[in-house]
């Protein structure tokens, strides 16, 4: 069988110098090793996020994920296109599902592409790399590559929110899906158990109102240590950001002693698959995953 | 009042219900709104004080033509976009769209509340990231954090320094973004084109004129 090829949507925060740069470090390590093809769209660009809302208005917002589709259908024919980054996924599926079913939305999008030279006509797949893993290769083949299982590490999953709702991934629940704690059991260790699974961090309210976001952050972490869980892994870009650099703050506040890692789901497959602390974007951590950086030296 | 906000007043006369309708996005789901409050007992931000009034308010508030209040309300601003009450509506209305919608149209036609911190952010982000098709997260930072002046600027930056410190440490914050050394698309004068047509295209649909 001809294997899949896909086209690559990374996203502002992957890239280099950006805030989830080590992110697009693990993605691109553990791809290697299970041999999935991505190549980035040409000259994509940003999907205006949930946050601009009020600024953007509908049309331009579609129009900014349409320019993304024309151009991976010009370029990428046929290829579905895989977004690392939630809000990505989310701001593209909600496009493509708005525009299939408003033909007056999709004519004047149309119109305003014109402009950039471009022209919708199929609307590829929109993907998450979670769902590449989980349906395209299965749970089966993402073991195959374990050579270091993370034995005996206790890691709490954390959801979050837009990988989660209002898509999800298919066949899981909203208020309780497995996949993440079934991707941390395949590498080896162990998913610990924790109410604030599916809890938003506050998302880009972590800027406009800090104080409300951070004690939602609070909650997170402090359910994550009763768990027993010694670091966070998520799917999420801005969920990463939001649990791991307000560390520092919400111990301020709160005099809490947090200093919990969180790392990206991709992080822990790469450190399984044999990769080193390099190949996995360990360097990117805020708060250093020294554990991991061991497990990566041995 | 702007003249924005008297046109629409004018136009829809008493039937605020019909203007939301219109004029929002998703608006026409208000009236699906069965009162039940799950989307309230769902949402994360309503564990801390400064709502006005609950979405299923809002909703009720709409039909009953309470245009003021809504339009000033600060309810929609405090979504943080987790998409909770979406998925758990039995009614299966999007919710986060409308607080989205009537949160939009509030500013556009001058009555968001002044000095809306996500407000403000909103603008920052979308301004920011379709300057040059990509997210400059320097500047975005910067113009979030000078807002208000450059006393308060500094300030904020001070007490957000061991966070930025630590980005930056990480290589995920490049200093170098802030004098504009950072990635852009290469299209710009294609997305800007595009952008002005689909402004144009919205406000002649919704029949607004600028």
């Amino acid at each position: 069988m001809a294997k899949k090829e896909y086209a690559f949507y990374p996203g502002c925060s992957s890239q280099k110098g950006a805030s989830a740069s080590n992110y697009l470090v693990s993605v691109n390590s553990m791809n290697k090793i299970l041999d999935v093809k991505m190549t980035e769209i040409p000259d994509w660009n940003c999907c205006g996020a949930s946050i601009s809302y009020a600024e953007s208005g509908e049309l331009p917002r579609l129009a900014m994920n349409a320019r993304n589709f024309a151009l991976s259908e010009q370029y990428l024919p046929g290829q579905d296109i895989v977004a690392t980054c939630a809000a990505c996924w989310l701001g593209s599926r909600e496009s493509k599902e708005r525009l299939e079913h408003n033909n007056v939305l999709l004519a004047d999008t149309n119109t305003a592409l014109k402009e950039a030279g471009l022209n919708l006509k199929v609307i590829p797949e929109v993907r998450h790399m979670v769902e590449v893993l989980i349906e395209d290769l299965g749970y089966a083949e993402l073991a195959r590559h374990v050579k270091k299982p993370l034995d005996g590490m206790k890691i709490a999953g954390y959801v979050g929110c837009q990988t989660n709702r209002p898509f999800g991934i298919s066949g899981e629940s909203y208020e309780n899906p497995m996949y993440l704690d079934k991707l941390i059991e395949t590498v080896g260790a162990e998913a610990t158990k924790y109410d604030q699974k599916v809890t938003c961090c506050g998302g880009a309210l972590a800027f406009s109102e800090p104080d409300k976001a951070q004690a939602q952050i609070k909650d997170i972490i402090e359910a994550a240590y009763d768990s027993g869980a010694e670091m966070l892994v998520t799917p999420c870009p801005l969920c990463q950001a939001n649990t791991e650099v307000y560390q520092g703050q919400i111990n301020k506040k709160y005099g809490t002693k947090f200093q919990m890692p969180v790392l990206y789901y991709s992080q822990l497959m790469t450190l399984a698959y044999g990769g080193s602390a390099k190949d996995a974007g360990l360097d990117g951590q805020v708060i250093r995953a020294r554990k991991m950086e061991e497990f990566a030296a041995k | 009042m702007s003249d924005m906000n008297q046109q629409m007043t004018a136009k829809y006369k008493n039937n605020f219900l019909k203007e939301i309708e219109e004029q929002a996005e998703m608006g026409d789901w208000v009236k699906m709104c069965m009162q039940c409050g799950v989307c309230s007992g769902s949402c994360p931000t309503n564990f801390h004080s400064g709502w006005d009034h609950p979405p299923q308010e809002l909703f009720m508030l709409i039909r009953a033509g309470k245009r003021d209040e809504v339009l000033n309300s600060n309810s929609m601003w405090n979504c943080v976009s987790c998409y909770n009450c979406y998925v758990r509506c039995p009614r299966k209305i999007p919710i986060t769209h409308i607080m989205h919608g009537i949160a939009e149209y509030a500013y556009r036609i001058g009555r968001a509340p002044k000095s809306q911190p996500t407000l403000h952010l909103s603008q920052t982000f979308w301004n920011n990231a379709t300057k040059t098709g990509r997210v400059n997260e320097v500047k975005l930072t910067q113009t979030l954090y000078f807002k208000d002046g450059i006393a308060s600027g500094i300030k904020k930056a001070m007490a957000m320094q061991d966070v930025a410190l630590g980005l930056v440490k990480a290589k995920r914050l490049n200093p170098l973004e802030a004098v504009g050394i950072s990635h852009k698309c290469k299209d710009i004068k294609g997305i800007h084109a595009m952008l002005d047509k689909a402004r144009e295209l919205e406000a002649k649909r919704k029949g607004r004129t600028a």
